[in-house]
């Protein structure tokens, strides 16, 4: 296996990834503001939209219903935005890390089953059944999404032979991983919409329930609650740059700004998606995850496992 | 010295919130305090340089706490989850047993002889404690998992009130099947 040189940064330099992911997550939020803004027929505008609404978020006074259980409510919602966090924590950008984490891949994995608390918290903190249905509706579709991402998320790391998110991005100078193992990266971007709680998995946070888990949130708490969750998908994105999309590798461009290049179009796409899938029922995507994911997915694995035997 | 200071934290941390479990009267809180004490413990773990136990732990006991807590609510009695509860019950045996074996198990820990270091830890100490606790006993795990997966299936098969022949009628013939429950796949 190849060996990367990783820096690992000083401490100080996690407010750096912090703006960077801020910026990611607004940029996020404000394409898909924009896209609203054009289906909508409203022309050019929208881009500017979640600007105004976190400066009405800020300034809107808290409101609560009897008997919430506000330090729930509020863990869940924080959690959302300081979990994305911890997720960019072990993401190298180009040779640069803030933790060079020996197992990587699996903290990630183990952030993202945080979601599945957070979410769930913040629909029974607010003592709503809105978000009470909400909060169950995010845990029958994390059953259906996780052990799928999970099983692919194994695929890199048996190709790579580490847990090392460095030595998945260095194990890929020949051949990106997306190329010989595109089911794991469907899966993978499939599970990233799942705890972002974007799109397809935002069942939670229906329409027919009146907002869900969002319905009681309001002020700050709202605002954390949904920066956190473009911030997850920025994360995600992120993420799939050095398991599956060869990391900073590249022409011309030094390997952060490829990095920042490759984020940028996968959160582009996952927000894009958006518009053109419709939301999956829990209950039925439910058999989707365990009947058509999970076989995919360790299939996936198992040619991974061949190849990398039979290579040496 | 930071190592000493984050352990004690960190300590502190798990025990506090583990009696937070039988202190609070919510079953959603109690269960969460559980997972904050487990987090703790995991984080324990990685202070002890094994990583991956320690990241694991965390993960199992999170996606573990999620769904229990579903669970409480759904078949503990009294509905706790919609009014204020009491974790405890049995509290006269309940607190001897829980203190006869704290002060047998402290007494064990501070009084036992502890043996002094034999040569340095080795390189990977997650790759070393697998072999220490696996070793040639791999052959008999790797039987055991699909003993336990089949267990699993055969225990939720004998579980569950509805058949194949409720499913597919009495020839097995049925096309689609007739379930409570709609898949996503139109089986």
């Amino acid at each position: 296996m190849p060996e990367t040189v990783l820096t690992t940064v000083p401490a100080g330099w996690a407010a750096l990834a912090g703006i960077v992911l801020c910026t990611l997550a607004f940029f996020a939020a404000a394409l898909d503001s924009a896209l609203s803004a054009r289906a909508e027929g409203a022309g050019r505008g929208g881009w500017l939209a979640p600007a105004w609404s976190t400066a009405r978020l800020l300034r809107q006074r808290r409101r609560t219903v009897v008997a919430a259980d506000t330090l729930l409510l509020r863990v869940g919602a924080a959690g959302m935005l300081v979990g994305s966090f911890l997720m960019v924590a072990v993401i190298p950008l180009g040779r640069w890390t803030l933790a060079d984490l020996d197992v990587g891949v699996v903290w990630f994995n183990t952030v993202d089953v945080m979601v599945w608390a957070l979410v769930w918290l913040a629909g029974w903190g607010a003592n709503s059944v809105h978000g009470l249905v909400g909060g169950y509706r995010f845990l029958a579709h994390g059953l259906a999404y996780e052990l799928p991402l999970m099983f692919a998320l194994v695929a890199p790391a048996i190709a790579a032979g580490s847990l090392r998110v460095g030595d998945a991005a260095g194990a890929q100078d020949r051949l990106w991983f997306v190329v010989w193992m595109p089911v794991a990266f469907v899966i993978f971007l499939v599970g990233v919409t799942g705890f972002s709680v974007w799109g397809p998995f935002a069942a939670a946070l229906g329409a027919d329930v009146a907002g869900g888990v969002l319905a009681e949130l309001s002020g700050v708490d709202r605002l954390v609650m949904q920066a956190g969750r473009y911030a997850f998908l920025a994360a995600g994105a992120a993420f799939s740059v050095p398991l599956f999309l060869g990391g900073g590798a590249g022409p011309f461009l030094p390997e952060w700004a490829w990095v920042a290049v490759k984020t940028v179009a996968v959160l582009a796409v996952l927000v894009w998606l958006r518009r053109k899938l419709p939301v999956f029922r829990p209950d039925r995507f439910l058999e989707i995850g365990w009947v058509v994911l999970l076989p995919a997915a360790v299939a996936q694995d198992l040619v991974v496992s061949l190849v990398v035997v039979w290579k040496g | 010295m930071v190592a000493a200071i984050v352990f004690w934290g960190l300590a502190v941390v798990a025990v506090a919130a583990g009696v937070a479990v039988f202190v609070v009267d919510s079953m959603a809180r109690a269960t969460y305090a559980l997972a904050v004490s487990f987090i703790a413990v995991g984080a324990l773990i990685i202070l002890l340089q094994q990583s991956y136990l320690g990241v694991i732990t965390i993960l199992m006991m999170v996606m573990e706490m999620a769904v229990m807590a579903v669970y409480m609510v759904m078949f503990m009695g009294m509905n706790p989850a919609l009014m204020p509860m009491d974790m405890t019950h049995g509290k006269k045996t309940a607190i001897g047993a829980s203190t006869g074996v704290f002060v047998l198990l402290a007494s064990g820990a501070l009084l036992i002889p502890w043996p002094e270091r034999r040569g340095v830890p080795p390189e990977d100490l997650t790759n070393a404690l697998g072999l220490e606790i696996m070793g040639e006993k791999m052959l008999v795990m790797a039987v055991v998992g699909p003993v336990m997966v089949a267990t699993i299936v055969a225990g939720v098969v004998l579980a569950a009130g509805r058949t194949r022949y409720d499913r597919l009628g009495d020839d097995l013939r049925r096309r689609p099947a007739d379930d409570p429950q709609p898949g996503g796949i139109g089986r």
